[in-house]
């Protein structure tokens, strides 16, 4: 079966790639982009870029993996940000981290769950210390979290995509 | 105009040195370095090569530039106490088992850390030890004992202009690695071995075979046969210090001595090389036809264009290289000779290159399952193995080559370098043309340690134009130019380690690494045999003469085609699924891949791929069919490619309708 949307997000790639002129100094503007699209960075994208570049698969792999803002597994449906910059962490972000973590089943070094709803990473300063602790959820900000406060707000997210059987 | 600064109080003059580094070494003085290598460029990650400079404090000698009335020490107590705490921090994370290394003796590592007096570590042991990538037929990667000084990866992409390593990850967690973690075999190496030859330690090491070959050697039923290249005697004798000519008679008596049943010269079949490749070079200057002809005796550069430039793969030499073409002497003929059968030889070859590891194990180069060259030896093995065997090199006897294969001109010994090739080419081609004797046999162009070199000779009023370049990011260029229509060439000679095959990866490290002084000083005692030897041209050798009397005809005959030449294939350079668009579904009728690699896409792959996929959508099919994306089919010449339940079928995206109605609605419906 042919996925539209799967057809339509290479098209775009192959857009970014058009625009940004196949320039090695636009590498990181076009895996930015790329990532826009598909929300992280395939593995056959990358080389798909690396090839019409002409760059060596392992320098584009490289870039990709130097940046924190690149990722190279798929991110959950909702990509949540815990802020651990020095103001949220003396505020107590780690428990809510932990709190989220329990509560999304997230072990072992993981950042993304297996039904792919959910991704947790910590990240070091959003720049709202005056609300520590922050999280971040794709691109709404929860101020003044605690362990119990992001509980809820978690719950009512699995409400907007339930799994079967919840 | 020379200018002057001053090391450790004595006065130094410079010129053009490209930093201080150079300066001071050239100097007399001695700097340590790990990560510098005189023929890369500068990186400044080991920080080992640390001078005081007045007025400027501590600086990596290798990132400044020199200055006139600098006042430079190397040693003060600051300098020594940051190299021996950056020693000991990388032994930190090295795997220390130097008693069992490969490369102990030879470490840079370990040799700076002697040197240098560490003797005490505070900071414990590695760890974690990560498993080694030993799927690589050349190399074997060790992470455990990378010290990230990147030289493998400057080597890979300013040598070979290729890349197949880099750095991945950041700070701590910082690795070298192919692209995506893979092994070393399912990426584009070509197996050259320059990264190897530029590793200071064991991170990355040739794939020994010795126990191998002592196996077949212990075993008394085998009769186990060796050849040598042309180019192992030079760095044999640069390494024990001896003249070049004598050496190759030590190694045939210490292999003797080892064990080996019957020692030959790849000389010889570098001669047999010359009357297949001279010959069919003629024929195709005659014709016109498939001009440049590529020379095919390097197996780097043959996989290089068998990955990049599929559309020359015409134009490359149909002959084996000279290895594979005593192979194949050794297990077809040899046994007649001998009396005794093919399966009874070990064909081991004694080579200055890890590449050829890997040509001897393809598929082209086998019969019935038997490998016409069994095992490859690089020339460190070999030296390994002379001293297992415990044999003192220097002070044993000379000894003779066997027959029938003994016999070798000079133009086959010349092989060995960059140019050599090309020279004893035309050696031979100016005979087969003209009928006249070539008197002035050297030919001086041929020569010399440059990256790219030209001939232009004139036979008989005719002009014939050959470029002779070493590494493959040289050639790359030359083909740019070639498709370019800016150059034309009738031949093109390519090797891909710098100055040709005595600067091979399988051959002994220089006390420079790579430095191309050592490799030219090699080259020069190749030609200094080549003026000893009785005869300067193949087609001059009794042995070959011989050859083609009772077993081959005459060169390019049927049989010379059977046993001396071969075919190429494009091939992936990376081991990929390929993009799907969807979920694949096992009850499609209908799989189509679409080739997206370079050339397909330029020729239109994607208005293709659009164009199908409309019409997948009008006719309501997208449970019925299957749509991926793949790089290259390894059919570059006729794009874009697309195969259909497997099938190549051949559209352009004008008639893609009629094809889709053909191909697919029909059989689906």
């Amino acid at each position: 079966m042919i996925i539209i949307e799967e057809k339509d997000k290479f098209k775009k790639v192959s857009e970014i790639l058009d625009k940004y002129e196949y320039k090695k100094s636009n590498l990181i503007a076009i895996l930015q982009k790329t990532q826009a699209v598909y929300r992280y960075l395939p593995e056959e994208i990358l080389i798909y870029i690396a090839t019409t570049m002409n760059i060596s698969p392992a320098t584009v792999y490289g870039v990709a993996t130097f940046y924190s803002q690149f990722s190279l597994n798929p991110k959950g449906k909702f990509e949540i940000k815990v802020c651990d910059g020095t103001a949220c962490h003396v505020r107590g972000s780690e428990p809510v981290y932990n709190a989220i973590k329990n509560k999304v089943g997230l072990k072992d070094g993981k950042i993304t769950t297996d039904d792919l709803r959910f991704s947790v990473e910590t990240v070091s300063c959003l720049g709202a210390c005056g609300l520590a602790p922050v999280v971040l959820i794709n691109e709404k900000v929860y101020p003044q979290m605690t362990p119990e406060a992001i509980s809820i707000i978690i719950d009512e997210l699995k409400k907007e995509f339930p799994k079967e059987g919840e | 105009m020379s200018k002057k600064l001053t090391v450790d109080g004595r006065e130094v003059s410079f010129t053009d040195e490209r930093n201080l580094l150079e300066v001071i070494r050239k100097a007399g003085f001695d700097v340590p370095t790990l990560c510098y290598r005189s023929d890369l460029s500068i990186y400044g990650a080991c920080r080992m090569c640390v001078v005081e400079i007045e007025g400027r404090g501590i600086q990596t000698s290798c990132t400044v530039p020199p200055e006139e009335g600098m006042k430079v020490t190397i040693n003060t107590e600051r300098t020594r106490r940051i190299r021996k705490v950056v020693i000991e921090l990388l032994l930190k994370n090295h795997d220390r088992e130097c008693t069992t290394c490969e490369r102990s003796g030879s470490c840079d590592l370990q040799n700076l850390s002697n040197k240098l007096g560490v003797k005490q570590l505070r900071l414990g042991k590695r760890e974690e030890f990560l498993p080694l990538d030993e799927s690589n037929p050349s190399v074997v990667r060790d992470q455990n004992k990378c010290i990230l000084c990147g030289a493998c990866i400057r080597a890979c992409k300013e040598i070979q202009g290729h890349g197949v390593l880099d750095f991945a990850n950041r700070g701590s967690n910082t690795i070298v690695t192919p692209a995506f973690k893979k092994d070393l075999s399912q990426v584009d190496c070509i197996y050259c071995g320059q990264c190897v030859a530029h590793c200071p330690t064991a991170a990355l090491r040739i794939k020994s075979d010795i126990d191998r070959t002592w196996k077949e050697i212990h075993n008394k039923d085998k009769v186990v046969v060796a050849q040598i290249a042309p180019a192992v005697r030079a760095a044999v004798a640069q390494k024990f210090n001896l003249d070049p000519q004598k050496t190759v008679q030590l190694i045939a008596a210490a292999l003797r001595r080892i064990g080996f049943d019957k020692v030959f010269d790849t000389s010889f079949s570098a001669d047999l090389t010359i009357m297949e490749e001279g010959t069919e070079f003629v024929t195709k200057f005659t014709e016109k036809k498939n001009l440049p002809l590529f020379t095919s005796c390097c197996p780097a550069w043959v996989r290089f264009a068998e990955q990049k430039y599929p559309q020359y793969l015409s134009h490359l030499s149909t002959c084996r290289s000279p290895q594979q073409m005593f192979g194949s002497v050794i297990k077809e003929l040899l046994p007649k000779e001998l009396g005794t059968t093919k399966e009874n030889i070990v064909s081991v070859s004694i080579m200055p290159c890890t590449a050829k590891k890997a040509e001897a194990v393809r598929p082209e180069f086998q019969t019935n399952n038997i490998q016409d060259v069994d095992i490859v030896l690089t020339t460190q093995e070999l030296i390994k193995m002379i001293e297992e065997a415990g044999i003192d090199f220097a002070h044993i006897e000379a000894e003779e080559f066997d027959s029938p294969f003994g016999l070798f001109s000079g133009a086959g010994v010349i092989f060995g370098a960059s140019g050599g090739v090309a020279e004893a080419a035309v050696r031979t081609a100016y005979e087969l043309i003209t009928k006249k004797k070539l008197e002035k046999v050297t030919i001086k162009e041929a020569r010399g340690i440059n990256t790219l070199k030209e001939i232009i000779l004139n036979i008989e009023g005719q002009e014939v134009k050959i470029a002779i370049v070493n590494t493959l990011i040289e050639a790359e260029k030359l083909i740019e130019r070639l498709n370019k229509g800016e150059v034309y060439y009738d031949m093109v000679e390519v090797m891909a380690c710098p100055g040709g095959c005595v600067g091979g990866a399988g051959q002994p490290q220089l006390r420079d690494c790579c430095s191309r002084s050592g490799i030219q000083d090699r080259a020069d005692d190749l030609y200094e045999i080549d003026v000893a030897l009785p005869i300067h041209k193949s087609h001059e050798n009794e042995d070959i003469k011989k050859l083609y009397k009772e077993w081959l005809e005459k060169p390019n005959s049927h049989s010379a085609h059977k046993l001396l030449h071969t075919h190429y294939k494009n091939r992936k350079r990376i081991n990929s699924e390929g993009l799907s668009f969807g979920k694949n579904s096992e009850h499609a009728l209908m799989n189509i891949e679409i080739c997206i690699g370079s050339c397909c896409y330029k020729n239109g792959s994607y208005k293709l791929m659009d164009k199908l996929n409309e019409l997948i959508q009008k006719q309501n099919l997208q449970d019925k069919v299957n749509m991926t994306a793949v790089f290259c089919f390894e059919n570059c010449s006729s794009g874009p490619n697309i195969k259909i339940n497997g099938e190549f079928i051949e559209v352009k995206p004008e008639n893609a309708e009629e094809i889709f109605n053909k191909y697919i609605l029909a059989k689906v419906k």
